[in-house]
Parts: C-alpha cells; structure tokens; sequence
C-alpha cells in the first residue's frame, strides 16, 4: 500500500469533517474519493498534504507516518495535488508556473544564483527542459510563454496537473478535476489521466462528482457522508448501494 | 530558442552596465555640482527602491522596514568611518563608550558591515513575523523603524544623540553611488530571474498553491527581506557618507513613505519600474521645491509653507492608489516592452 488513511478523525471547533475513516490505496491505482457536497473530501486532501493536522489517527505514505510534516516537505516525499478552484500563479507565464514545481529539484544555491555561477546556468536549463517536456505531454508547449490566467478554464486545469506533475510526484491528488469542463474536455482529461498514471508511474487519488467519469477511469472508490464512510469498493456496485443512492439523492436528481 | 534568449538578456545587461558607466563619467565630466548631488541622490534611492521593491513588490509582503535599516547603515558606517578625534569633540551630551572612538574602517568595509548589520536584524525579525501567516510584517517593521529611531535618541554614548554624528568624511560620490546602485539593480534582476524570484513570485500569487508545489515559503520570504535589508543598509552608508551629518530624524516614518510612493508610483514588482520612479520622485520634488518657498499666486503672496511637497505627494499617491492602481509598470519590466514590441511587429 503507497497510501494509508489510518482511523483518521477531524474537528472544526464543533464540526466533525472526517470521523474515524479509514482507507488504503495501492500502488498505480486511480482510487476516487467520492460524496455529496460538505461530506469532508477536500478535508481528506488537506489533512494527506498537510495543510490539517488530524484531530487523531495516521496518514502513512510508504511506511511513513506524515501527519505533521509541514505541506512542503510532504511534496518533497511524493504527493503533489491540484486545488478544487484553480490556484494558479495570476501574474506568471505558463512556463514559470510549471518551474515553480521544479523549485526545489533546481540544484543551486542563492548567491549562485546571484553571481550566475555555470551550475545555475546548467540547472536553469535543465529545468527548462524537462518543464518544456510536460507542457508538450499536455500539447500545450505553445502556450508556454502565455500568462497562465490568459488560457481557457480547461487548458488552466491541465496547466495545474502540469505544475503537479513537476513536483515528480508518486501519489497525485486530483481535486475534481473534471468540475467545469464540457463532456469532450473531460473524455480527453480521463484519457490523459490514465496515460499519465503509466508514463509518470502514478498512483491517482481524485475526487469528482461526475459519476461517469469516476466509473470510467476509477479502480476503487470511497463514498463518504458527513465525514464517515458509507461505502468502499468498485464504482459499478457504488451506485447499485441503497445507503449511497440515498446520500446522493439530491445529487443524481440535479445532474 | 531558450539560449537565444539568455545571450539577449547578456546583451541588455552589458548595454545596461556601458550605458551606466558612460553616464556616471559624461556626469562627472559635465554637470555641476548641484546637479551631481542630485544624481547622487538619485543612485541612492534606486539601491533603496529597486531592494525595496523586493520584499514589498516581488514577494508581495506589505513592509515599511525602510527608514529602520537605513538608519543601522547609516549608523555603522557613520561610526567606522568618522576619525577618532572628529568623534571626540563632538560627543557633547555625554562622553562616549570608549569602543566608539576605537572603531575604524575603510569605505567599501564600512559599507559592507552597515549592510550585513541590517541583513542580520532582519533575519532575527524574520522568524516570528514570518512563522505565521498574517499580515504582521507591516505593524512589527514600523515599530522597529520608531526602536531604532529612538534608540539613536536615548542611546547618546554611541550616536550621539539628536545631535547626530557629523564630520563624516565625504566618501561617496557619483562612481561609488552610481557603481553600487549599478550592482543593486543587477543582483536584484538576477534573484527575481532565478528559481527564488519565482518562489518569491509565487508566495505573492498564492503562498497556499506555492507551498503545494513545495517552495519553503518561509525562506523566500526571509531571503527577500534580508536582501532589502542588507541594500538599505549599504545606501544608508553611502547616504551618511554623502551628506557627512546624521541625525536621527534623518530616518522617520517619511523616508519609508517617500520610498513607498516611488515603487507604487513606478509599478509594484517591476524593477525597471522601481528606478523610473525613483527619477520621477526625486526629480520632481527637486522641481516642486518652489512649492516649500513663498509663491506669486496671481498678484496674491503667499508665505513659505514648508510641508507643502509631502501634501503633493500624499496626494500623487492616493491619485495613484485610486486611478492607476499598476503604477507606471505595472509589474512589467523592460525586457517584457521589448518582447512585446516584437511580438506585435509579427
Ligand atoms: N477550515 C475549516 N474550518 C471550519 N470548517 C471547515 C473547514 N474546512 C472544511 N470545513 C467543514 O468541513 C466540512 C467538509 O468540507 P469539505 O470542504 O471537506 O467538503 P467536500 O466534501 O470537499 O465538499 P465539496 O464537494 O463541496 O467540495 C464542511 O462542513 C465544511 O464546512
Ligand atoms: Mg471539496
């Protein structure tokens, strides 16, 4: 198992986001976290990266207990993620928004960098191209000199999965992905999600409320309802469950 | 396509350096005194802007450190550059510690430790400000800009007092001035152009999506902040060596403003704006000194109003705030003009 949600609880003053769950995500599986709205997915995320500390219980990646390590450090171990509302750099290009994910894999230092020192160069350069390399896996090598705010809602998404992937992470954390985009934009995103998990050796966690989406791509899925989880398996006998058609209910009907 | 464009930021930065060079010596060899005094003054504040516009602008951390560690450089290279018998009789409130008379050092040492001596207070007010989020660093660095302003005061045995210390030798002149902001401008470019720039960029932006990404926030915020420190305090030394007295209310609150006005007015997070607007500043406040002085308003005379620049001013930058909010600039510098221009010529 890359990934362990070990008996996981998170309170907010009186809100109880997360209780008690737990979960297991193997190696190069795309695993979808799933449930209505408020149910605690995106708490999940920010307590995997860091951003929560939990109230009780364990985040284990690889062996490695996590919860605690500041978010930065856990990128450095291999989880990177993308945000529900796009965060993207406003005032950067394309290309710079993607080297931020390479910041801490440029190897020189700060008066380096000053006196312009060759290995700065070499580093710049290297950088360079291996962001230039994602930005041509996501076809959008064009548009690398492009403010990134400049670009359409569904080039933006792809832009964050790039910045993602730079950080050269094992376990990818997609928060809805697929939110806003029409239906052929999020056919080619599940394609592109699928082939990145072989060439960039993934591992994908995502929450999405596109049921289709999550049963096309998904291997696994959690459901989660008011923090507790009310389901666990493949995301065909998801939807067939009583107690999840009925969390969903409001959902199916407005969809 | 990417080498190419690294040989053309060489070519700016060699044009940049021959340009400057040619003018500090066609200055030098041209213009009077008073006009040079200016352009000293000039240079000064570009250090001043240009590092500024680093924490403040690039790093997007409202600040107003400035006046504080002017005054520490100031201070140190004051202390190290004045003779010992100079110091001796000027000491009038109370006799001074017997290590201020000792203390001794040449210019461009002088210089450097006024500016390590910021850089390293900076570092020490790093760690609790930056720690936490929120937006501390505006309330702590004025408070430390009073501190310091009040420890020159109450502090007699080593500054003197409000009497300041004068008879300091006049060292800077437009190749030191001139010469060193040359320098400031480029090692500031070259940070904002590195993998820090753009942490520093990104903590702007978005410090959540940055620390997301990995980028130790803290550090390129600390890194920021004491680069601005360390060039303030080098300007403090070349200003306390150009004008050969200092006192303490040399460094109040209205230093910082005048700064603040100049990179908002030349375009917060644009280097190239932070020296247009430094030459707008102080060049027009040089221009606008008729408006200190007793006026001829039609056939009405009106007497001195000393003040009367600030209220311009105060006034220049809240127009700015409210109608031209991205300030000459912008957050664009030169380099993105020129692209620009090639761009639409396609
Ligand atoms: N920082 C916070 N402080 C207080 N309450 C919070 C905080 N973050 C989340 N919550 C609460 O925790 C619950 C779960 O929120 P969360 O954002 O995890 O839901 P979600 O499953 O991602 O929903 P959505 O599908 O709408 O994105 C909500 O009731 C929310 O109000
Ligand atoms: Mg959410």
């Amino acid at each position: 198992m890359i990934l362990k949600i070990d008996n996981v609880t998170k309170n907010f003053g009186g809100v109880t986001a997360i209780k008690e769950t737990s979960f297991s995500v193997a190696p190069k599986e795309i695993f979808g976290l799933i449930g209505p709205n408020g149910a605690g997915k995106t708490t999940m995320f920010n307590i995997i990266t860091g951003n929560y500390v939990p109230t009780s219980g364990e985040v284990i990646f690889r062996n490695e207990a996590i919860s605690g390590l500041k978010p930065h450090h856990i990128v450095r171990k291999g989880i990177a993620r993308t945000f529900q509302n796009i965060r993207l750099f406003s005032s950067m290009s394309v290309l710079d928004n993607i080297l931020i994910g390479f910041d801490f894999q440029a190897r020189y230092g700060f008066l380096e960098s000053i006196v312009r020192f060759p290995r700065f160069i070499t580093e710049e350069r290297r950088i360079k191209a291996r962001a230039m390399e994602i930005l041509d896996y996501f076809g959008m090598s064009a548009l690398a000199h492009e403010k990134a705010v400049d670009l359409s809602y569904g080039q933006q998404r792809k832009v964050e999965i790039a910045r993602a992937l730079a950080t050269n992470p094992d376990l990818l954390l997609l928060d809805e992905p697929a939110a806003g985009m029409n239906p052929s934009e999020t056919e080619e995103l599940g394609e592109i999600i699928k082939k990145a998990r072989v060439d960039f050796d993934l591992t994908v966690l995502l929450i999405e409320h596109d049921m289709k989406f999550v049963n096309q791509l998904c291997d696994k899925v959690l459901v989660l309802d008011y923090g507790k989880t009310i389901f666990e398996g493949k995301p065909a006998d998801a939807i067939q469950d009583p107690e999840v058609i009925a969390a969903y209910l409001g959902d199916f009907h407005n969809d | 396509m990417n080498t190419l464009m690294l040989k053309k930021e060489q070519w700016l930065k060699i044009s940049f350096v021959a340009i400057t060079v040619w003018f500090i010596w066609f200055s030098n060899s041209h213009f009077d005194e008073y006009t040079i005094r200016i352009l000293n003054n000039i240079a000064i504040f570009i250090i001043l802007a240009v590092s500024y516009n680093l924490i403040n602008g690039v790093t997007g951390q409202f600040s107003l450190e400035p006046n504080g560690f002017v005054a520490i450089g100031a201070y140190v290279a004051a202390l190290l550059l004045t003779s010992p018998e100079a110091k001796q009789y000027q000491y009038a409130i109370v006799d001074p510690y017997p290590f201020v008379l000792t203390l001794h050092a040449n210019f461009v040492v002088a210089l450097l430790l006024g500016g390590a001596f910021a850089a390293t207070l900076a570092a020490c007010l790093s760690f609790p400000v930056f720690r936490v989020r929120g937006d501390y660093l505006a309330i702590v660095t004025l408070g430390f800009g009073f501190i310091i302003k009040i420890l020159a005061i109450n502090v007699p045995e080593v500054t003197n007092g409000s009497l300041g210390i004068n008879d300091i030798p006049e060292f800077s002149n437009l190749y030191w001035t001139g010469g060193i902001a040359m320098i400031a401008v480029i090692v500031v470019l070259n940070i904002i152009n590195s993998k820090f720039g753009r942490a520093m960029k990104a903590v702007r932006d978005d410090e959540d999506a940055a620390t997301a990404m990995g980028v130790n926030t803290f550090k390129a915020k600390t890194l920021a902040f004491c680069t601005s420190a360390f060039f303030e305090g080098v300007g403090g030394g070349l200003l306390a060596a150009l004008l050969t007295s200092i006192s303490p209310d040399l460094f109040d609150f209205f230093f910082t403003f005048q700064l603040l006005i100049i990179i908002v007015l030349g375009g917060l997070g644009s280097t190239t704006g932070a020296i247009i607007g430094t030459v707008l500043v102080m060049g027009g406040s040089e221009w606008m000194r008729f408006l200190d002085e007793p006026m001829n308003l039609l056939g009405y005379e009106t007497t001195a109003m000393p003040g009367m620049r600030m209220v311009v001013f105060s006034l220049g930058l809240i127009l700015i705030m409210l109608f031209a909010r991205e300030g000459v600039m912008g957050k664009r510098e030169l380099t993105d003009l020129l692209k620009w221009r090639r761009k639409g010529g396609k």
